[in-house]
């Protein structure tokens, strides 16, 4: 589509000659989707339209107890310090920020009066700044009111390396400056384009000044309200008991109409996924549980009991095995996959082809994840803008076999291909996790019927995802062929889930495997594309250098995606909760009622 | 005895400090991380990683680690759990009467069905009663808790929708209503534990009982005339509840321990709950303090057993 063309349709729109929905709606026909729309939309000077949110009670209260039951518990309640989703919900129960993500990947306001947009002057053109206004008359649970000054501090006491606030990656480069009582001004040092990070979800949550300032750097977590947080949200601190229990109850002076509709709130903890569902599905004694990690067809089986449903949300949660580029055999300078070296069978192309062509996606999704996966051939699979169509997958064990043959790896005695002396085996790693071991039992049937002969090892979660530098199991050590896990995508932008792979952030013994690029996968084009894409202000050619980059990695199987992975809940039926597949399952709260 | 007590106290002393150091040793050589869900969040920057491990000593070598603890532990600080900046000795407290509610109450129930049924198989042995009690006994040892307890609530929560599933602590009626939620939701736990428990004990009640009750004196009471209730009441079970005593006494610290399995399937918040989350999330604080607690109550539950012992059975004498 023509640049030209392209702009005067979002003139008309900003002039209301075009209507908005038809708009998407053509856009949706040339292959990009609702988000991506009205990003364009965005940029292009139009409002970026809130999404209607579907609220019908029309008044406060009155709708009794509202129980969740997390099958990990929540430990703390700073949302600063809250490393997994577990912690970020539980804080977010209390604590606001200037905005989250709704289900379409639209910012809904939450602490900020409107949305920034180029049109009312928040975003400015160069995309080097954006000036939040505040809501006014907002005012936190003790009574004090929310101020520009609480955004300023906010952004001092997770910027300070002292307090090892784990948001800090979302605030280091930008400076907050008030610019009055309820106006804030984020400058970012260089053009950027996904503004929206900062202020914005879960670690957007603002901390009242008047309670922190004392406790900032060192002495931040000795802060007493680190365990009884005082917030803007629409339930009020009860008691938290770690682990266990959290309880909250209704603020009456919550910023919004007719919020929240529950009276009291309560988050149980502990247990496993299956016992949740059983508890919101089957029993009834719960009304959500998050985070289904559960084979569907044990969820088929438990929404016999009628008393509730299964939720999905669509985001870009990543499923993939992982290719080592480097020898995990060979020790150099007491390093393991050392960038020194390269991988003696996973270095051929056809090799990892071959692999790519052996994973059964249509069984695993069949067999395990159900409703909870979708197929898929991309690295990148969300928002839709992102998505490239110039990939595709197969499952072939011929094309496989064929493959290996003509690239000279013959099956030996043993019936394992070997090539020049080298046998093809392959060490197979991933977390401990049902769902996860039956993909490899299936992989590793594929692969054998091809000729290649598989080792599958799997390491305890919280050992396998550690940073621990001595430990030689972790993913980013990665001593093995290749390894399976998934990445979530926690914003509906691609930017952070591809720079991961830039060449420079290789994991070595030296950056002590902190580096993001565990398989060591260096290409120069993907680099380009990805440097481009930082600073590239026009949407059309930023999500074209991202689709570029994905299909890179296809181009070179650098991964085998196997399965995007989809947000699945378990909510009774009468509950209208609010889920997203770009926010936490918490992020939008204060608009969850009830409907009989 | 004073003697006695004063020198088993003074040998505990050293025992408990070598439990500790192994402990402790255990833990820090384990691999793993209180910080590992940082590892995949691409918003964390790897110096805030290492800065964490930095602040909590993480990074200390061990035996300067184990020295603090130690200090720190004479001093009454039980440190605090890395995973939720709380201090230890309040997660334990808070946990502390759950753990004895559900857990104790199982106790009682396992012995108020394991006496009367072990007295009774005893003083009928090979009987109709006595065959189906060994049979039951041998079933219920056999089948494990996780396995009773799901059981348990596919019958009771989700056909018969009697029983609520969820253990929780805040129940919100007063007075006789709080009660009987409290008696409702602890009902299955406690018959799952309490069921498996009494499956052992009836076993050892019933041949402490037999041993006693073919001596001559059991047949002297008889023959003086004395009804079978009060020869089994007064003669028999006096010496017969000397080692089912002691045994006892050394099975109370397991119930501070809690029962690990039975609370993760009714997600009771024990002691034993703790323990594992603190154990899956490296949180070592935590799993310190439980573990050096526990063990100082097996060290002082064995010396009570011992006196115990010595105390109803005069032929013992304590040197």
């Amino acid at each position: 589509m023509l640049d030209n063309e392209l702009r005067t349709m979002i003139d008309g729109v900003k002039d209301g000659r075009v209507d908005r929905r038809a708009f998407i709606a053509r856009m949706i026909g040339l292959g990009l989707t609702a988000p991506m729309a009205t990003q364009l939309l965005a940029v292009g000077g139009v409002a970026m339209a809130q999404s209607p949110s579907p609220y019908k009670p029309t008044k406060r209260g009155g709708g009794g107890a509202l129980k969740l039951l997390w099958w990990q518990g929540p430990t703390l309640l700073n949302p600063h310090f809250a490393t997994g989703t577990k912690d970020q919900d539980a804080s977010r129960i209390f604590y606001e920020p200037f905005a989250s993500w709704d289900v379409d990947g639209n910012l809904n306001a939450i602490l900020a009066a409107e949305i920034p947009s180029i049109q009312n002057g928040g975003l400015s053109a160069d995309a080097k700044s954006v000036t939040w206004k505040l809501k006014p008359g907002v005012k936190w649970h003790d009574g004090k009111p929310f101020t520009a000054d609480d955004a300023v501090f906010t952004w001092q006491y997770v910027t300070d390396p002292a307090t090892a606030a784990v948001s800090v990656g979302v605030y280091r480069d930008l400076t907050v400056e008030k610019v009055d009582d309820l106006t804030v001004r984020v400058l970012f040092d260089k053009p950027t384009p996904f503004w929206a990070n900062a202020f914005v979800g879960a670690y957007g949550c603002l901390l009242p000044k008047h309670l922190f300032a004392d406790y900032k750097g060192d002495k931040s977590r000795d802060a007493p309200n680190n365990l009884k947080p005082v917030g803007t949200g629409p339930y009020k601190f009860l008691e938290f008991k770690p682990s266990d229990l959290i309880r909250a109850e209704l603020n009456p002076d919550y910023h919004m109409p007719n919020r929240p509709y529950f009276d009291t709130f309560e988050l149980k903890g502990g247990g496993d996924a299956v016992s949740a569902a059983r508890a919101i599905i089957q029993t009834g004694e719960y009304d959500y549980a998050w985070n289904m990690q559960v084979e569907d067809e044990v969820l088929l089986r438990l929404e016999k009991g009628g008393k509730g449903r299964t939720i999905y949300a669509v985001g870009g949660d990543i499923e993939f095995i992982a290719l080592n580029s480097t020898d995990p055999n060979t020790e150099v300078d007491g390093e393991r996959s050392s960038m020194k070296t390269r991988h003696p069978l996973l270095s051929d192309p056809a090799v990892r082809k071959a692999l790519a062509l052996l994973v059964d996606r249509e069984a695993i999704k069949k067999v395990i994840y159900g409703r909870a996966g979708r197929v898929t051939a991309n690295y990148l699979n969300g928002p839709d803008k992102f998505v490239s169509r110039n990939t595709s997958w197969e499952f072939s064990v011929e094309k496989a076999a064929k493959l290996l043959d003509e690239a000279g790896w013959k099956p030996g005695a043993d019936g394992i291909r070997e090539k020049d002396g080298k046998k093809l085996k392959l060490l197979y790693q991933t977390s401990t996790n049902g769902p996860r071991q039956k993909t490899q039992a299936i992989v590793k049937q594929a692969f054998q019927k091809a000729g290649i002969d598989v080792e599958l090892k799997s390491v305890v979660a919280s050992v396998f995802f550690s940073s621990d530098v001595a430990n030689p199991d972790t993913y980013a050590h990665f001593y093995a062929d290749i390894e399976m896990f998934q990445i979530p995508m926690t914003q509906p932008d691609p930017a952070q889930h591809m720079r991961r792979y830039h060449s420079r952030f290789v994991a070595t013994k030296e950056n002590k495997w902190q580096g993001t690029n565990f398989p060591r996968w260096v290409n120069a084009d993907y680099d380009a594309a990805v440097d481009a894409a930082e600073n590239e202000t026009d949407p059309l050619k930023r999500a074209a250098l991202y689709i570029k980059c994905n299909d890179l990695m296809w181009q070179d199987t650098a991964f085998i995606p196997v399965m995007h992975r989809v947000k699945v809940g378990a909510s009774a039926n009468t509950l209208r909760p609010v889920m997203s597949g770009w926010a936490n399952d918490l992020d939008n709260l204060q608009d969850w009622y009830r409907e009989e | 005895m004073s003697q006695y007590i004063l020198r088993r106290l003074l040998i505990a002393i050293p025992s408990l400090l070598g439990i500790s150091l192994v402990l402790f040793v255990v833990l820090s050589l384990a691999p793993g991380d209180p910080f590992s869900e940082l590892a995949t969040n691409p918003n964390v920057p790897p110096e805030v990683r290492l800065a964490l491990r930095a602040k909590f000593g993480l990074d200390d070598p061990i035996y300067l680690r184990y020295l603090h603890w130690l200090v720190a532990m004479a001093q009454g600080d039980w440190g605090f759990s890395f995973a939720s900046r709380m201090n230890v000795d309040t997660l334990i407290l808070q946990r502390l009467p759950t753990t004895l509610y559900v857990i104790g109450s199982s106790q009682l129930l396992a012995l108020l069905i394991a006496i009367p049924v072990g007295v009774y198989a005893a003083t009928r042995p090979y009987s109709v009663f006595d065959q189906v009690a060994n049979t039951l006994a041998f079933i219920g040892f056999s089948l494990p808790t996780f396995f009773t307890g799901i059981l348990f609530i596919l019958i009771f929560s989700v056909k018969l929708d009697w029983l609520p599933f969820v253990y929780t602590t805040d129940i919100k009626a007063t007075g006789t209503a709080w009660l009987g939620e409290q008696i409702r939701q602890a009902i299955m736990p406690v018959m799952v534990l309490g069921l498996f428990q009494a499956a052992s004990m009836t076993r050892f009640v019933r041949s402490a009982v037999l041993d006693v009750i073919r001596l001559d004196y059991v047949t002297t009471a008889r023959s003086k005339g004395l009804g079978q209730a009060r020869v089994i009441v007064r003669h028999v079970m006096r010496n017969a509840m000397i080692p089912v005593v002691t045994l006892i006494a050394l099975q109370i610290p397991a119930v501070f321990g809690g029962a690990i399995v039975t609370e993760q399937i009714f997600r009771i918040p024990g002691i034993g709950s703790l323990l594992i989350s603190s154990i899956l999330a490296n949180d070592t604080p935590v799993v310190m303090a439980v573990t050096f607690v526990f063990a100082c109550l097996v060290v002082l539950f064995n010396l009570i057993a011992d006196l115990l012992y010595g105390w109803l059975d005069p032929r013992i004498s304590l040197r």
